[in-house]
């Protein structure tokens, strides 16, 4: 006969394991794509990639990094381009450094 | 130690079985508990993957990309500007590029259009990225035509696929020759997008992008090591934006578990009464209290983060995938490689099991020191 | 078995409705007999069985158990007594909802870390004593009022008592139930075991199960027979 008790603490000790086994699960998902990795890093290292294809929606956030100061105020193929990407990400950090001396232009004030 | 766990395993049998008796209700918190965790879990587990993934990957890109500006305005690289660069020591290799944006009204995406620096696909050849392959339905030897922004149609071949596992970084890239490319966009010949630069010595990037600024006037450098801070920032905010979101959530089962477990009914109080009455020490009380926290707490940590690294690293985190990676067109597909921060698990622990575990503590204590002689009267 | 010398017990001790509920109590509760305390409503019987029965402290005056002075000792002491020597049937019997009446009779158990088995054994042949056997995973609230007073029985048994400590026992019972409540008590002071009840009812205090009957008012004593 099993007691409460007892079903309650086999209950978290199974979800225990399972926490455990999470970081099992993680160590082996990243073992086994070491393989993807290297793929994709010879991609990014042979194409001179600088970022990761997460935004396409405007015509400057898929290079965040490499867009100028005033991409997001310029035009969309079929209109004004004006995306939630664009309030979310300014300039890269070194463009906004005032003072340096070395950065001939204004700093942006599109920064969220 | 037999005694001890015989005790405990009593106290759990009582705490349990008092739980049972709110069944509805104590369910009911046990499962917003759980889903808070979950969210919480789902969101900082898949925040740190991919912050970890896009520093690990772009520890490959150039170390600094030069951009020339003209009236502060990004502009192309003209003849013999590269040349300028050359004499900068510790430059190892660098590299004009040539990419640009495609707007395509039939996915409403935008793609990247590049020219490799080396095995370029053949004139009139492309290799897509994964994406593509799937928005456009495209295969080896299919054959598309893109509208050029002069309002040519330019008809290719696709050459290849590029691997589903790189999708990270190359789910929206069109790759042609330098000849395609220049005919395509009416790109001056001579001219280049940019220009990408490796340094060997990581020390000396800081002095090349001085030298460049110098050299230069009129260039730009971006230096990876802003790039990837920048895209630390990024994921900081919008896992920031999430955690705002989800704040009124976390403020209501707050005063919801508060109200719960700290307030202590009229029968309960009854209870204690009568437990001690018949020989229940106080500390088997508050032990009695403390087991009904950790059961409800524990559990719903437990079962919440499970689900939550279930659902970000096995089912991509679909519930979150739009507010976390940006508004995408071209969504790509891809399995996060999970990297679990245990500082960020530890916290998530604490912040979730210990508030709840003390909030029903507290008024027992105060419940449980007073005397038993109350269940004499009516 | 318990000695009580000079017990006074005022509530709300320095305030303007102080009340002091037992003046100087002085009374001797001998072993193996049955005691009943008798008097008006008010008259401080049930106060008197929370100071013997050690549920609470008096504010003057000295308790004996055995020969031993308990009124000084901390709390966890006199909880500890409370478990393993007095076995408590109250009068609203007290049991705990939502539990069967098998888990209610084997709760004074729980502290004392006693294999469940053996725990249960025992409550289950009280139930059957008392011809509850039936009802025994019957949730309590279920329960007639004479079924819940035979659980409480069970319980205040569990632990194997010295002192039987029950106030009013027959307050919430008709005359058959409290009929067969005297039975059970006989049976109680057959095993030879201590008795001490409160009650105004004729049928407890004038039955010749009960040897001693002591009489109360305005929380003094006033005959001892
Ligand atoms: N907690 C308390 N606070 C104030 N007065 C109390 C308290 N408990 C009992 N009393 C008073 O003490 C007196 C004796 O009560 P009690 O012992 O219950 O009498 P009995 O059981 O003989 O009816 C009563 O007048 C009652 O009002
Ligand atoms: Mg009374």
């Amino acid at each position: 006969m099993t007691r409460p008790a007892d079903r309650a603490m086999i209950f978290l000790g199974l979800g225990g394991l399972a926490f455990f086994g999470c970081f099992v699960d993680a160590a082996w998902l990243r073992a086994a794509a070491v393989d993807d990795d290297a793929q994709r890093l010879q991609m990014v290292a042979q194409l001179r990639l600088t970022d990761l294809a997460l935004f396409t929606e405007a015509r400057y956030t898929r290079h965040p990094s490499q867009a100028d100061l005033h991409s997001a105020f310029q035009d969309h193929p079929l209109a004004i381009e004006h995306f939630p990407t664009g309030s979310l990400i300014g300039p890269p950090a070194g463009l906004q450094k005032v003072g340096a001396g070395e950065m001939k232009y204004p700093a942006a004030g599109t920064a969220p | 130690m037999k005694l001890w766990i015989e005790k405990q395993r009593y106290l759990i049998d009582f705490t349990l079985a008092s739980l049972a008796r709110r069944k509805a209700r104590n369910i009911g918190l046990l499962l917003v508990y759980t889903l808070l965790v979950f969210m919480l879990a789902s969101v900082t587990l898949y925040t740190h993957a991919l912050r970890q993934e896009a520093a690990r990957v772009l520890v490959a890109s150039p170390e600094v990309v030069v951009q020339r500006m003209v009236a502060g305005r990004h502009d192309l690289i003209p003849p013999g500007y590269m040349e300028k660069i050359g004499r900068i020591r510790g430059v190892q290799t660098r590299t004009a590029r040539l990419w640009g944006y495609y707007y395509d009204a039939v996915t409403k995406a935008n793609y990247t259009f590049m020219v490799p620096a080396e095995d370029a696909p053949a004139k009139g050849e492309i290799v897509v990225g994964p994406a593509l392959e799937r928005s456009r339905g495209l295969a080896a030897n299919n054959g598309i035509s893109f509208r050029s922004y002069s309002g040519k149609l330019h008809t290719f071949i696709v050459a290849a696929v590029l691997p589903q596992a790189t999708e990270l970084v190359s789910a929206d890239l069109v790759l042609m020759s330098e000849e395609s490319f220049r005919a395509f966009f009416d790109y001056p010949v001579g001219h280049y997008t940019d220009i990408a630069l490796t340094v060997a010595n990581p020390q000396e990037v800081k002095n090349v992008a001085l030298k460049l600024s110098a050299a230069l006037p009129d260039a730009r450098p971006i230096l990876r090591d802003e790039v990837l801070r920048t895209y630390a920032a990024i994921f900081d905010w919008r896992e920031g934006i999430v955690l705002a979101l989800f704040s009124a959530a976390i403020l209501a089962f707050g005063i919801l578990a508060w109200e719960k477990a700290s307030g202590l009914s009229a029968e309960e109080k009854r209870e204690i009464g009568i437990l001690k009455a018949i020989g229940w020490e106080t500390g088997d009380v508050i032990k009695m209290k403390f087991w009904e926290g950790m059961l409800i707490s524990l559990t719903a940590f437990l079962v919440g983060f499970v689900a939550a690294y279930v659902h970000v690293f096995h089912f991509a985190a679909s519930m979150f995938e739009p507010v976390l990676k940006g508004w995408a067109v071209l969504y790509p597909h891809f399995q996060l490689t999970p990297h679990i921060d245990g500082v960020q698990v530890a916290t998530l622990f604490f912040f979730t099991v210990f508030p709840y575990a003390a909030a029903v503590l507290v008024p027992i204590w105060k419940a449980a020191i007073t005397d038993p002689d109350s269940v004499m009267r009516g | 078995m318990i000695e009580l010398s000079g017990i006074r017990k005022a509530f709300n001790q320095g305030r303007d409705n102080e009340y002091w509920a037992l003046d100087g109590i002085d009374l001797r509760i001998a072993a193996n007999q049955v005691t009943a305390l008798r008097g008006p409503s008010g008259s401080g019987k049930t106060t008197l069985l929370t100071i013997v029965g050690c549920l609470s402290r008096p504010t003057e005056g000295r308790v004996r158990l055995k020969g031993g002075d308990i009124s000084g000792l901390p709390e966890r002491f006199l909880t500890e007594i409370r478990r393993q020597r007095f076995g408590f049937i109250f009068q609203q019997f007290n049991l705990i909802k939502g539990l069967t009446a098998l888990d209610n009779i084997i709760l004074p158990g729980y502290p004392t870390g006693r294999p469940r088995h053996e725990l249960l054994a025992r409550a289950e042949e009280l139930l059957v004593g008392l011809k509850l056997g039936h009802r025994r995973d019957a949730k309590v609230e279920w329960l007639s009022g004479g079924e819940q007073q035979r659980v409480a029985i069970c319980r205040a048994l569990i632990n194997d008592p010295e002192l039987v400590i029950a106030d009013e026992p027959t307050a919430n019972l008709d005359s058959h139930l409290a009929g067969e409540f005297m039975g059970i008590l006989e049976s109680l002071a057959g095993q030879g075991r201590t008795i001490l009840l409160t009650s105004h009812d004729p049928l407890v205090v004038e039955s010749n199960v009960v040897q001693n009957v002591v009489d109360m008012r305005d929380g003094k004593l006033i005959q001892h027979r």
